[in-house]
């Protein structure tokens, strides 16, 4: 019973962190139709550069911060100064933002050696929140918590700003959005920086559970293109439910059957694509 | 009086290597309807996409109120004044009807004579009104075409552009499409119409461009048109 709950506590704080970087790909890759390949090394650029700022004094908090800004102004020029370039290009646009995730991957060794770091813990988060016989760390409770007002927080500017009408608009059907003079020149970097602040920001926060070490990145991409492609390319609700699935199917898998992880994880993308290639929740098709 | 509301000249659009239009070439005159006639796959569509900038096209000429709109982005010739009920509705289904009107919004050029709200909108669509939390994705045909115009006319155009907007729909919904239509060319809205219901657009058009496999075949008065039976026969094969 323990087991069940332990387990499932840490699926919804695994499927919580895949959500603040899924939430992001899948607007972009919804809005912009470009599947970003650097979105995995952001996360883990973002969690390097939180370990620096702390390194040089900043509290956690503040380093999620830095992490998140440092993340979205690197995805600003990269958006503004290559993928602007690349519109319409989707093959391009893949080999670029590749090429991009691997000079990042490079680069962070170059910096911060191949040695994995450890994130400290916020220090009023450590310990362990007790019911009965069960014990379970605080910080994982509080990442839920961040994941989940995220989510309100993202459904609140897509669902009930206009802002957020014009990109579900250009998720909907970009040309007619465009043809409407809803200008692609204000969405894309709005919703590129967005998500690369999330993935930057969510790499800081995931630090204390999941550290950081080189491969960070391609060990994530894949989950968040899972997630994707199983609740829908650019919906919110989708990179939710997704995450959250993912999540369990994550925790319980490494759990119950760690021979079988990536199959397991896999599995369901596969099923989907074949059976409903929208996603749960989507509308393009991949 | 004055400039012209839209003059394309030598317009050639190209899929790929295969050559659509070649060297189109009309005039829409201020405060008229220029129906844009042709059978299937005559280039109707690839002509309003190169106007509104969603096909790159080669022009030697595409004015809008003598301003050119040459190679500009979609959204900066809807800006300019030029708005789009396209072909098949592509309204935005996933967004409410309201939503689909103010994603649009936007007021027009200083000085323009009229001047749409929402509340237009509902006024001359009762029935968007009644849905209007409802999804887009979910009305009839003839609502989405109704908040496909209205869509359009939020954002206050100086020139609006119909592809076929009568395709598709029951004929009494057709009947209330052309009274909206004949509403707006007496509020002074310029338009072309693009229609394979040759009565419908001889009725209201003022001029009429026929293509005919990319190529411009006949260019004049619609009054002129009505009156032949076999020009109608020999150039649209229908009627
Ligand atoms: N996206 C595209 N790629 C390649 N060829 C296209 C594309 N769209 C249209 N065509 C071709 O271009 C030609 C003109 O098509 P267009 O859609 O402009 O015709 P149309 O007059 O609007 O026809 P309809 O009355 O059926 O709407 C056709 O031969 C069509 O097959
Ligand atoms: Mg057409």
């Amino acid at each position: 019973m323990n087991f069940w709950v332990i387990q499932g506590l840490n699926g919804l704080a695994f499927g919580s962190l895949l959500f603040i970087l899924a939430s992001g790909f899948s607007l972009i890759f919804g809005l912009m139709r470009i599947v970003n390949l650097s979105h995995g090394a952001y996360f883990m650029l973002g969690a390097y550069v939180g370990i620096s700022a702390m390194a040089a004094g900043a509290s956690f908090w503040t380093a999620i911060l830095i992490g998140g800004v440092a993340i979205a102004v690197l995805g600003a020029v990269i958006e503004r100064l290559i993928l602007r370039r690349l519109t319409g290009q989707p093959l391009a646009q893949v080999l670029v933002t590749l090429g991009i995730a691997f000079i990042i991957a490079d680069a962070c060794v170059w910096i911060w050696t191949g040695d994995p770091r450890p994130v400290p813990m916020p220090r009023e988060l450590a310990g362990a929140f007790r019911i009965h016989q069960l014990a379970f760390p605080i910080y994982r409770l509080f990442v839920i918590g961040v994941a989940f007002t995220l989510a309100a927080a993202l459904w609140f500017l897509l669902e009930r700003t206009r802002l957020g009408a014009m990109i579900r608009a250009g998720v909907d059907d970009l040309n007619m959005a465009r043809a409407m003079g809803i200008r692609t020149s204000v969405l894309f970097p709005v919703v590129f920086c967005l998500g690369s602040a999330l993935a930057g920001a969510g790499g800081v926060l995931a630090g204390p559970i999941l550290s950081v070490y080189p491969g960070l990145d391609t060990d994530m991409l894949p989950l968040a293109l899972v997630v994707v492609i199983l609740g829908g390319v650019g919906s919110l609700l989708g990179a939710f439910i997704g995450s959250l699935i993912i999540g369990f199917i994550y925790s319980y898998g490494q759990a119950l059957f760690p021979d079988l992880a990536y199959m397991i994880l896999f599995l369901p993308m596969v099923l989907v694509l074949t059976l409903r290639p929208t996603g749960l929740f989507g509308r393009q098709a991949i | 009086m004055g400039t012209d509301a839209l003059v394309i000249s030598g317009l050639n659009a190209f899929y790929g290597d295969s050559h659509v239009l070649h060297d189109v070439s009309f005039t829409v005159k201020q405060g008229q309807v220029l129906g844009l006639l042709g059978r299937n796959g005559a280039g109707k569509t690839t002509c309003i996409s190169a106007i509104v900038g969603l096909v790159r096209a080669k022009t030697a000429r595409l004015e809008l109120f003598g301003q050119s709109i040459a190679g500009l982005s979609p959204e900066a010739i809807s800006l300019n004044g030029i708005g789009l009920v396209p072909q098949g509705r592509r309204i935005f289904p996933s967004l409410t009807v309201i939503e689909n009107l103010t994603v649009a919004a936007r007021r027009g050029r200083a000085g323009q004579r009229s001047q749409w709200t929402l509340n237009d909108v509902y006024e001359a669509f009762p029935r968007l009104a009644e849905r209007k939390q409802q999804l887009a994705g979910s009305l009839s045909g003839g609502e989405q075409q109704m908040l496909a115009i209205s869509r359009a006319l939020m954002t206050n155009p100086r020139l609006i552009l119909f592809d076929e907007p009568s395709e598709g729909l029951a004929p009494q919904i057709v009947t209330e499409v052309a009274a909206v239509l004949r509403r707006l060319r007496e509020s002074g809205l310029s338009i072309v119409l693009v229609e394979q219901n040759i009565r419908l657009a001889l009725e209201i058009a003022d001029d009429v461009v026929v293509l005919n496999t990319g190529y411009v075949a006949h260019t004049g008065g619609a009054e002129a048109l009505r009156a032949d039976g076999a020009r109608i026969q020999q150039l649209l094969g229908i009627y």
